[in-house]
């Protein structure tokens, strides 16, 4: 589902403080009270975003994974492909179920937590939204029930053409998604009818295709793609780690070694390319990323750590290095930039979330970076089965992927405030008229609901992770099991057997 | 084209309408079969109605989301005025329906911990059908809308009439999920369901009587469509009708028949919508806001048109087959 309106957490806008009047305390209780729902507004979406968008961004990731092993395994014919496949396609089924269930959520939170937003800008993000529904829709009630069940019903061939078909699917669903939230971040091509809805001017192609979209979409799958590797490299870490020394353990720690080596200096070099779009774009998001609050005429530092200040308008205790910002942003050391003092005070994101999240992400991509060299160091040396130190590396390093990418998300959605939709609609004219009490007792439910259901669900594919991959890894579970009505025969006949 | 076209408007009015039917008739009887699973002995019983339902429900649950995310992208005013009126209701059969889904999933991979998804299933199953019926009845007493927002207050969705047509909800779920074990499954989950089946449809005909007095005097217009002349001449078929299908109901009950009660059960939710159709149409929040009025721009809804129209015949197609896959007798372990 989307990622959109607010997510950040923990943030009083600017502009939500500046409009209590000390003077007149109904007014300014008032506001105190609408600034709290809106909090908490944001607090519960990003909750139920964050939540839902960890099953989604592992699904994409692993779609093509399976798609990549079954493809090999058919061109190889070595079991031990099928067998990984089947042993991720297990896990695949629970995750994508996951993902379906807090999916459902997130196509109501739109309404009761964003209502006018939800009436204005419905006409152009609401069919973005509907395809990406109907996409995920197509795909569960077609080619995934195939996907799990059907290598016997169909032979190998149709079965996997569906696998490409489910593989495809997600990054469709994906494609559709983040049009919706680069509409919103950098929006083109609309107008406004007699209702003040915001409604395409020029055609679909333009709300589509805006300018950070090619970035973001290219950034997101590349993530969802690196977060599979490492959790896929985590697993085999694990098994060779516990002596489970074995040709499917290899074959995948060593697949998921090459996607870190080979994929995340990509998206390092990605990431710097949307950074310079959103310069463009969106030049408030990327001075809080770095903690420009003041202009540079003889370029701009860049600053590693410190404590931005955003009341006294600086960064304290920092660390930085000369004009390295000005290279990386403008690839001059002495070209100019802009600070936050050059904008309007009430344009400002919220600086310490944006610089923080943005560093977690960074911090963590270089230390998968670190890690695809060091088992390239290991390959060249032939350690790459024995070395322990890369190994628990690898572990350490598997959720790093759900973590930066939140932190990604993060970043470029508290970038956009005080923007539902940037420079054109403020978070705070957005939000539902719904009172503080409201909203925060249903976030509260959604937490212990959300905590109780997901952690169990969590655990279990944590103790499926938990055995290797067997040679001759079974095709199901012997239960009776489902996916969106497509027949489990199989499941059946081992139900019976 | 920037501003809502009345034809396509009718015709998404349609999907929606369709989408949210197909959702109570095949989400129904899962939810049915979670409410009435504490009376069904722990064991294989309990094994055997969940089974009967463990290939379809989430597919079946997906058409919730369509109506969801369907109602935003094609009507966007009635989807920002419903959603916040009914805040709670939504958010109790939001969370329901997870505690259901999980249940379902976690019942049989963690059997050490089966009587606590067990519980999970019914009070989701219950929630979410409870709250189901509470907003319709919500929605049918009419919502208090200022400009383009809604304009009430936190407990107005909580009424005697919205209780009363949340458990008549839960009664016709219950029922519907009886009746479809009563033809899914055999042995003595089948006498169960028999059993059942049988003091829940007069619940049920009881249930719609009550709500169907109650609704013309929540809303003065309401009265007039049903009993303006000459209108009653065609409004009255409804209740005509409903009196028939419950008399054939209670025949094939006692005649101990195993499919016809489903889809006996079935007709009466139909003449249900039918009926709540005369009461709202064209209106999307009734007395205050036409689909006509709520519809997003012609250009908007023209575009999810043509995806609507490629992708929904193949959904329903591959769904038409699963079922056809799934035609038997569900046995212990599973379908035959």
């Amino acid at each position: 589902m989307s990622l959109a309106a607010g997510v950040d957490a923990n943030f009083v806008s600017p502009v939500y403080v500046d409009v209590s009047p000390s003077g007149n305390n109904a007014k300014g209780l008032q506001a105190m009270h609408d600034e709290a729902a809106l909090l908490l507004a944001r607090s519960q979406f990003a909750f139920t975003l964050v939540f839902h968008f960890i099953f989604p961004s592992f699904t994409i990731g692993l779609a093509s994974y399976l798609a990549v092993l079954e493809g090999l395994w058919l061109r190889t014919r070595q079991t031990l492909y099928l067998d990984l496949f089947r042993y991720w396609a297990k896990i695949f089924a629970i995750n994508f179920a996951m993902g379906v269930v807090s999916g459902i959520v997130m196509s109501y939170q739109f309404g009761t937590n964003w209502s006018v937003f939800s009436d204005r800008a419905g006409p152009i993000v609401g069919p973005l939204m509907a395809y990406e529904v109907l996409t995920a829709f197509f795909l569960e009630a077609g080619f995934l029930g195939v996907m799990i069940f059907g290598m016997k019903k169909v032979g190998p061939g149709l079965h996997f053409f569906a696998t490409c078909m489910v593989a495809l699917g997600t990054c469709i669903s994906a494609f559709w998604i983040i049009a919706a939230n680069s509409w919103m971040q950098t929006p083109q091509g609309w107008t406004l009818n007699s209702a003040h809805q915001f409604v395409p001017s020029h055609g679909w192609p333009t709300v589509i295709f805006t300018p950070s979209f090619p970035y973001r979409l290219i950034h997101t799958l590349i993530a969802s793609f690196l977060t599979t590797a490492l959790v896929v490299g985590a697993v085999g870490a694990w098994h060779l780690i516990r002596g489970n020394d074995t040709p499917q353990v290899r074959k995948m720690f060593s697949m998921a070694m090459w996607m870190a080596a080979l994929v995340a200096p990509v998206q390092i070099l990605v990431g710097d390319q949307h950074g310079l779009n959103t310069l463009e774009h969106q030049p408030a998001k990327v001075l809080a990323m770095e903690g420009d609050y003041r202009p540079s005429p003889d370029g701009a530092p860049l600053i590693l750590f410190g404590l931005p200040d955003s009341a006294g308008a600086q960064v304290k205790a920092k660390i930085e290095i000369p004009h390295a910002g000005s290279l990386i942003l403008r690839h001059d050391p002495h070209a100019p930039l802009q600070g936050l003092t050059d904008l309007p005070r009430n344009e400002w994101p919220p600086v310490p979330i944006v610089f923080w999240s943005f560093r977690i992400m960074v911090g963590l991509a270089t230390l998968m970076l670190l890690l695809g060299l060091g088992s390239l160091w290991a390959r060249v040396r032939g350690q790459l089965y024995s070395w322990g130190l890369l190994h628990r590396l690898a572990l350490v390093m598997g959720p790093a992927g759900f973590v930066a990418t939140t932190a990604g998300w993060v970043t470029t959605e508290v970038g956009r405030q005080p923007y539902t939709i940037y420079h054109v609609m403020t978070t705070a004219e957005s939000v539902s008229p719904i009172a503080a009490p409201g909203v925060g007792v249903s976030l509260v439910a959604f937490a212990i609901v959300y905590f109780a259901a997901f952690s169990a669900g969590i655990g279990y594919i944590l103790r499926l992770m938990a055995h290797p991959p067997a040679t001759g890894e079974p095709d199901h579970p012997d239960q009776p099991i489902h996916a969106a009505g497509i027949t489990p025969a199989p499941a059946i006949e081992g139900g019976r057997a | 084209m920037i501003e809502p076209d009345p034809t396509l408007a009718l015709i998404w009015a349609c999907i929606i309408a369709f989408a949210i039917a197909a959702y109570v008739f095949m989400d129904g009887f899962d939810l049915g079969i979670g409410i009435l699973f504490p009376f069904f002995p722990v064991g294989k019983e309990r094994d055997q109605a969940m089974n009967a339902i463990a290939p379809v429900w989430d597919g079946n649950e997906t058409w919730l989301v369509m109506g969801g995310g369907g109602l935003l992208a094609a009507f966007p005013l009635a989807y920002s005025i419903i959603l916040p009126a009914l805040y709670p209701p939504i958010i109790a059969m939001l969370l329901g329906l997870v505690f259901r889904g999980v249940a379902f999933e976690f019942r049989w991979r963690d059997p050490r911990h089966r009587p606590v998804w067990d519980v999970a299933f019914f009070v989701g199953s219950t929630v979410a059908a409870l709250s189901q019926g509470m907003i319709l009845g919500a929605l049918l007493q009419g919502i208090h809308v200022e400009g383009r927002a809604y304009a009430g207050g936190w407990w107005d969705w909580l009424t005697p009439f919205t209780v009363l047509a949340g458990l008549s909800l839960v009664i016709g779920y219950a029922l519907l999920g009886a009746c479809f074990l009563l033809w899914k499954t055999e042995g003595l989950v089948h006498e169960d369901a028999r059993r059942h089946a049988r003091y829940l449809a007069p619940l049920l005909v009881l249930a719609i009587g009550a709500v169907s007095l109650a609704t013309p005097f929540l809303q003065g217009h309401y009265y007039r469509r049903w009993f303006a002349w000459p209108n009653v001449l065609a409004t009255a078929q409804v209740p005509l009708l409903v009196i028939i299908v419950a008399g054939l109901l209670f025949w094939s009950l006692a005649k101990g028949r195993e499919r016809a009660p489903f889809f006996l059960t079935m007709a009466l939710f139909l003449l249900s919508m039918a009926g709540l159709a005369v009461s709202i149409f064209p209106d999307v929040i009734p007395g205050r806001v036409s689909i006509y009025e709520a519809a997003a721009p012609g250009v908007s809804q023209g575009f999810m048109l043509v995806g609507a129209v490629i992708l929904i015949p193949v959904i329903l197609a591959y769904t038409g087959w699963a079922y056809w896959v799934f035609r038997g007798k569900v046995g212990e372990a599973g379908y035959h």
